[in-house]
């Protein structure tokens, strides 16, 4: 049995969702993102939220999922501060769905200024409605610097907890600074870019199992929706403890994404598609 | 501000058993690398951009001895810079940190 708390599953397939529950998946949540190409209008997102709110959680329950979503406009798509803060506007009404967890996956892609300024306006939102942020680091090359931005400005807003919020896909280079700042950290496991199920579980034996999750973060791009149970059974092969596996695959996500007061990870029987829509 | 978590404090596997359950999947990944700068001598003379400049230099990191080779490397490939750039021009990322700036 797992959770995984980030993935992307409008991008996906049915057969992924047999494959994730076949695996074990009980429940995920899935961080609003970049579609691969920039909408033209603020109300694509409309459409889009609606998509994560409404129809996706209904895709999933059909394979005894339960699907939970983060609500932002993803940093790919920041560069344009009046354009974001468009979109932004949209947020609150949507925060009402019983699936809403908090603002995800915000954050920095190539550390500019407007994406900063975005970061910060995403950042004021989840403050004044006291919610768990999710936080996308970026990429590659750019994602140490991005992570050490991303720090200092969360700590200019008093009011947020780091124990309520997560910074993903963290490395080995940045895992460290996320934590002993008191943040949660996710590691997401990629084929090419970002940690494999064997980097993600030294960093665990290195760093600890306390504040620390993983995920797939599959999308539309080379990933793999069951690459935490491939991460299990890296554990396995190591022989830790069926508990820690147990405790960074379920009971780690589990108890972080329980502070919303929203998010379940209960048995759920699987429902019939509904075929009035 | 807290603290990190203290490593786990057991090793699961000794020296003997991480080498015989990981030796041939890196054996393989080694001859990778090997083919790869194979591929591009093959390909024809030229000169090396940002990103085989940072790739030979990560190599040597790897033999120099020290501990943390996977941060070190991963710190040598990122932009050392420490204030946000004046704009975006493009989304992706290249893999490496391109000194004079091209890549953004």
């Amino acid at each position: 049995m797992y959770i995984d708390p980030h993935v992307h599953m409008v991008s996906r397939s049915t057969d992924d969702y047999v494959h994730m529950a076949r695996a074990g998946c009980v429940a995920i949540t899935e961080p609003a993102f970049w579609a691969g190409y920039d909408r033209s209008s603020p109300q694509g997102f409309f459409d889009y939220f609606r998509q994560l709110t409404e129809s996706e959680p209904r895709r999933a329950a059909q394979y005894g999922i339960r699907h939970h979503t983060w609500l932002c406009i993803n940093p790919k798509e920041s560069e344009d501060p009046v354009f974001a803060r468009e979109v932004i506007a949209l947020i609150p009404e949507f925060l009402k769905k019983e699936n809403v967890l908090g603002i995800g996956e915000i954050g920095l892609n190539k550390n500019s200024r407007n994406e900063m300024e975005i970061l910060e306006a995403h950042l004021q939102l989840a403050s004044d409605h006291n919610l768990l942020v999710l936080v996308h680091t970026p990429h590659l090359e750019d994602k140490l610097k991005g992570t050490l931005l991303i720090l200092d400005a969360i700590r200019r807003f008093p009011k947020l907890d780091p124990g309520r919020v997560l910074i993903d896909h963290v490395e080995e280079h940045t895992a460290k600074h996320v934590l002993d700042q008191g943040f949660w950290c996710g590691m997401t496991l990629y084929p090419d870019t970002k940690c494999t199920p064997q980097r993600a579980v030294d960093i665990i034996e290195t760093y600890g199992s306390e504040r620390i999750w993983m995920n797939s973060a599959g999308d539309w791009g080379h990933s793999d929706p069951i690459a935490v149970p491939k991460a299990q059974m890296e554990m396995r092969r190591r022989g830790h403890l069926e508990s820690l596996v147990r405790q960074v695959t379920f009971g780690n996500p589990q108890r972080f994404l329980s502070q919303s007061g929203r998010f379940s990870a209960e048995p759920l029987r699987p429902t019939a598609p509904d075929i009035t829509r | 501000m807290s603290e990190a978590t203290p490593k786990l404090n057991h090793h699961s596997m000794t020296r003997t058993q991480v080498v015989d359950a990981y030796f041939m999947e890196h054996r393989a990944r080694l001859l990778d690398v090997a083919a790869f700068l194979d591929r591009i001598d093959r390909a024809g003379p030229g000169v090396d951009d940002f990103r085989m400049n940072a790739y030979r230099n990560a190599i040597a990191l790897l033999l120099d001895g020290k501990p943390e080779r996977t941060r070190r490397i991963l710190e040598h490939f990122s932009d050392p810079s420490t204030t946000p750039i004046p704009a975006a021009h493009v989304k992706g990322a290249t893999g490496a940190h391109d000194p004079i700036g091209k890549a953004h």
